[in-house]
């Protein structure tokens, strides 16, 4: 039988794979922006879950608002992606690097 | 029953619908050439919104049973943030244009980001808490890259973007676990469900990944790696919104989100947010004695003082966020001036950001050299200008609530901090007389902007103009 621990789980492995993804990635920008996706949708297994699990419509509502506001990002992420090559002529990681902090 | 709750967040609506008509308006007849206009408009109505809801009664308003909760509290916010992205926009007109920057986006993005901080600083409920910070992010990513054509531009962009999204993606996972874990997305549920001692497992994560994506809207340490990078690299009056409005609004959220959903458990959350506040304070006042552009130099001065207002929160009480939200205010208003003097600061129609250049500006510009000097004593928090009784304010709410230690830290940091501050008046009065000095003369809006910013720190060590009480009713709203 399938629970609530089991999606956590799996929700808890997308969501850390995703933040690796942003920190260990040292090739391109594009891996960051999957890797963004990936932690917004763990979120979401994790409402669904919850939201059955509990019986409580709030969490499936939440989950539509997510993917809305993620398709938004990814949007302006890559425009903002374009402009940057247009720039740089290249998308690699270890060319962010004009100002260094 | 919905009318009711429409005309609750009425404000929020004539922003937006005014935003959007803007956008269409402007894309249909004169495009850019528009552009002034809006600014100007924008700014009117902002005015005009923060006018309206600072004149509203004292009552406190639910609108969509329990998401958006309009009190003191959110109208204290909500005028300090309509008044400082207004003032922001008139300063930016005269620069935007000279640069060929004026896009008749950047207002509209401006109002929209506005509109979700307004969302953000009235959330009572997790839903809305989200839609309103995304809101807000989302326009502010796009006006960090406003100046397409620059690698600087472009790349704070998208440093602001992925930081901002990896930080939401936190938020968010926080807060699904404190759905799961309550039962319910009402902040006013989950206060029920999160009591001292008792706080389970699932909400107490939930409630540390939530104030890390926070701590990264205020910019906070170890979350503030994106903050000088963003502000060097944006356009200065890009720059000096950020350095305004959104760290009113995320403020404003993270003590909402502290007290509204979490106040049953002060003691799990205050030491975090004390250390939080430690380390801006100190990696702020450090890192910013190496730097020489001034805009850099603002974003360490800036998580220095996000620190100080984080001490208030930290001490847990209704004190504490009155203290605050003085601070916060009085912040915003040393930042405009500040600002207004750096995007003064050009050598042939070029924008300057060394601090260098500064050499023996006393000697020509005395005037507004003195009114600099005044903002920097103030940010330094040098008694008796307006900025040394903000700090005062958050060392006592520390010290009252048992955070001694705290309000020592905090002293001392301020000792470090005033390193670089003073630094700059070095310049300005003893520095070097440069041959290739800056340019004369300036915009006269934004001569006022300084001018009205340094006499407010001077005159307002009398009374404060009042802040102070309509902070202690917003403070008493949220806190019970």
């Amino acid at each position: 039988m399938i629970g609530l621990e089991h999606y956590l789980t799996v929700a808890a492995v997308l969501f850390v794979t995703g933040i690796f993804g942003i920190f260990l990635n040292r090739k391109n920008v594009i891996i960051l922006l999957m890797s963004i996706e990936l932690i917004l949708l763990s979120v979401n297994i994790n409402f669904v879950a919850f939201s059955s699990y509990l019986g409580d419509l709030a969490g499936q509502v939440f989950t539509l608002f997510v993917l809305t506001v993620a398709a938004a990002e990814a949007a302006i992420g890559l425009a903002i992606l374009v402009c940057f090559f247009r720039n740089r002529g290249s998308i690699a990681v270890e060319d962010v690097n004009v100002m260094k902090g | 029953m919905i009318s009711a709750d429409l005309n609750i967040i009425l404000p929020e609506i004539v922003l937006a619908v005014f935003a959007m008509l803007a956008l269409v308006g402007a894309v249909y007849t004169g495009k850019d050439k528009v552009a002034p206009l809006l600014v100007w408009a924008s700014a009117a109505l902002m005015l005009l919104m923060a006018i309206w809801i600072g004149t509203t009664g004292a009552d406190t308003r639910i609108a969509f049973s329990g998401m958006f909760i309009d009190d003191a509290f959110s109208r204290f916010a909500k005028v300090v943030i309509l008044v400082s992205a207004a003032a922001v926009l008139l300063m930016s007109e005269g620069y935007m244009a000279r640069h060929k920057l004026l896009r008749f986006e950047y207002p509209v993005l401006v109002l929209l980001s506005v509109v979700g901080m307004m969302v953000m600083v009235s959330a009572g409920d997790l839903i809305s808490l989200y839609m309103g910070l995304e809101l807000h992010s989302l326009a502010l990513y796009v006006v960090a890259a406003l100046r397409r054509d620059s690698e600087r531009s472009t790349e704070a962009g998208l440093k602001y973007f992925v930081l901002g999204a990896l930080s939401s993606g936190l938020l968010l996972y926080g807060a699904s676990l404190t759905y799961g874990y309550a039962g319910t997305t009402l902040f006013s549920g989950v206060i029920a469900a999160a009591t001292e001692g008792h706080l389970s497992i699932g909400l107490l994560i939930g409630l540390v990944l939530m104030m890390s994506g926070l701590a990264f809207k205020v910019s906070a340490v170890p979350f503030h790696m994106w903050t000088p990078d963003v502000y060097e690299g944006s356009p200065t009056p890009v720059t000096a919104f950020f350095a305004t409005a959104p760290k009113v609004a995320a403020m404003g959220l993270f003590a909402r989100l502290l007290f509204d959903a979490f106040g049953g458990a002060v003691a799990d959350w205050s030491q975090v947010v004390a250390l939080l506040s430690l380390l801006s304070m100190f990696l702020g006042s450090v890192a910013a004695i190496g730097q020489r552009n001034i805009k850099r130099l603002m974003a360490y001065s800036s998580i220095t003082h996000m620190g100080y207002a984080l001490m208030g929160l930290a001490s847990g009480t209704e004190f504490g966020v009155q203290a605050m939200l003085v601070y916060m205010a009085i912040y915003v208003t040393m930042n405009v001036g500040t600002f207004a003097f750096i995007l003064s600061m050009s050598r042939d129609g070029q924008p300057v950001t060394d601090i260098g250049a500064l050499g023996m500006y006393s000697k020509k510009e005395p005037a507004r050299a003195l009114a600099m000097l005044v903002l920097l004593f103030s940010l330094a928090g040098v008694p008796p200008l307006v900025g040394f009784f903000g700090k005062l304010y958050v060392l006592q709410a520390a010290y009252a609530a048992g955070l001694a230690w705290l309000a020592v830290a905090g002293v001392i940091a301020s000792v470090i901090g005033a390193f670089y501050y003073l630094r700059i008046v070095f310049y300005m009065y003893f520095g070097d007389d440069r041959s290739d000095d800056l340019d004369a003369g300036g915009s006269p809006v934004l001569w006022g902007f300084l001018v009205l910013s340094a006499v407010l720190m001077v005159a307002g060590v009398v009374n404060l103009f009042g802040v102070e009480g309509a902070a202690a009713a917003a403070a008493a709203t949220l806190v019970n």
